[in-house]
């Protein structure tokens, strides 16, 4: 069984070779269905690795699921490499007519995310375990929280189906991020890669920095933006139609449970490791768009977001664990379009690594800038005043890199 | 003859094909049904894909048999 996977996963690498639309039928794009069962598989971990913490009492198995996230997604990208296959048109309409089994699968993740969170708040709460290895259920419950906020993404932006929209609100529950799913659709892809978006990070800026700006100023984006639709209807904003208060209701009861029937010591952890899983999607969003902008046009718009906006990554197991929210100009051109159906595009700006990798890297922020800055430089082709630039490092970074003229030169000499 | 052509105007998002009707408004954003097209906001986004906005929006007239 193994070996015959592998050999699928190899099949979708010769398929490079015939890219711009050659592709035919091939078995990694007809397997590929199957492997978006990958959303099931982290829940799913996260109560099995917490059961074996809780019978043997060996509490390193709450590490399981940040080791899966941290380690074994990027050594596994780094075996099997990237994903070359787009649909064809035949098979996009195949993938559509089979809309039904990708969303039925984020459905019984989003039941699975919450079963996630309480086996692993039980086990940690009636087991008698280190400080080190509740840090690992942390770290744990946090990756979980990560493709857990990336479900409710994929389900938050399909706005005209009902079913979506609940199940997008049930999952960002999880989390407790109520106004995630409002605040990225009618604000970050409104305003994204421009200086006025909390959620595009600049270039000079660390994680740490963009963290203080991007939670504080998405959580008020969100609260503004309902509080405007709700005037409209002519509601309250302390109405039950709040879409963030419905969340925020959600997860007030799923936590309130929890601390009744496991005890207070609940509480703490589930705070904790919500604020981390928040921390998880800044990462995520740090490295989507840094240092990348949108031009100012003569009517004071900004131009419209194009595929070299986006940073994107095509690697396999991080794409399947993020359901292609790495091919991300793809997702950005058209946000209702359904996560089998993203493609890649070559020519779009493109990160070194999966997404989990460039999060831990981002955490070094010397090494981040090291690897980025001048993939950023080298996109704007030297001119810094294209750059979605930190203020504080401004001058810094434009003495050490703008540098239009001998860019033209070596333009005009090829 | 017991049918007749009737037109309808709706305004449609390039982007992800949302149709605006007049008739039915988009209650969800707060345009109550019968909200004149005239009457939205110029910097009114797509409700879909919230990445297009007003301006961009293409007139459709749709074709509609009513029975007369």
């Amino acid at each position: 069984m193994a070996t015959e996977i592998t050999s699928k996963l190899k099949d979708g690498a010769s398929a490079k070779d015939n890219r711009a639309g050659k592709i035919k039928r091939n078995r990694w794009g007809a397997i590929k269905k199957y492997w978006y069962l990958i959303s099931l598989i982290v829940p799913a971990v996260l109560i099995a690795s917490s059961y074996a913490a809780f019978s043997t009492g060996y509490g390193q198995w709450l590490w399981t699921m940040a080791i899966v996230f941290w380690v074994v997604v990027p050594v596994v990208d780094y075996i099997f490499g990237e994903d070359p296959y787009n649909p064809s048109v035949e098979e996009e309409q195949e993938l559509v007519n089979e809309g039904s089994y990708y969303r039925s699968i984020l459905y019984a993740a989003t039941l699975m995310q919450w079963a996630g969170l309480i086996s692993v708040t039980f086990v940690v709460t009636s087991g008698d375990f280190s400080w080190f290895n509740i840090l690992g259920a942390i770290l744990s419950v946090g990756a979980m929280h990560a493709v857990g906020l990336t479900m409710s993404h994929e389900l938050g932006h399909k706005l005209n189906d009902k079913t979506q929209v609940f199940f997008a609100k049930l999952c960002s529950a999880v989390s407790g991020y109520a106004h995630f799913n409002i605040e990225h659709n009618k604000g970050h892809h409104k305003d994204v890669a421009t200086p006025d978006d909390p959620a595009s990070s600049r270039m000079g800026e660390s994680i740490y920095r963009f963290a203080l700006r991007e939670l504080p100023g998405a959580a008020k984006r969100g609260w503004e933006l309902e509080a405007a639709r709700l005037k409209r209807q002519g509601r309250s904003l302390f109405s039950l139609r709040n879409e963030l208060l419905q969340i925020s209701l959600i997860t007030i009861g799923g936590y309130a449970l929890m601390t009744y029937f496991f005890g207070l010591a609940a509480l703490p952890f589930l705070f904790v490791t919500a604020a981390y899983g928040w921390f998880q999607l800044t990462m995520a969003n740090y490295i989507e768009h840094y240092g990348l902008l949108r031009e100012k046009l003569e009517n004071g718009r900004f131009e419209r977001c194009l595929p070299k906006h986006s940073w994107n990554t095509n690697f396999k197991a991080s794409n399947l664990l993020t359901l292609h929210l790495q091919r991300h100009s793809d997702h950005h051109a058209h946000p209702t379009r359904p996560y089998q159906l993203l493609r890649d595009y070559p020519e779009a700006p493109s990160l070194p690594q999966g997404y989990p990798a460039m999060m831990g890297l981002a955490l070094i922020p010397s090494v981040w800038r090291r690897v980025m800055d001048h993939r950023v430089v080298e996109w704007a082709g030297g001119d810094m005043t294209k750059v979605n630039l930190d203020p504080k490092y401004r001058d810094e970074l434009f003495s050490r890199y703008h540098n239009v003229e001998s860019n033209n030169r070596s333009i005009a000499a090829a | 003859m017991s049918n007749e052509m009737n037109t309808k105007t709706v305004y449609v998002c390039p982007d992800c094909d949302y149709h605006y009707d007049e008739v039915v408004g988009c209650e969800r954003e707060g345009y109550a049904p019968g909200t004149k097209w005239a009457e939205i906001p110029e910097d009114f986004p797509c409700p879909d894909c919230f990445v297009r906005e007003k301006p961009d929006f293409i007139e459709k007239v749709l074709e509609a048999e009513v029975a007369a």
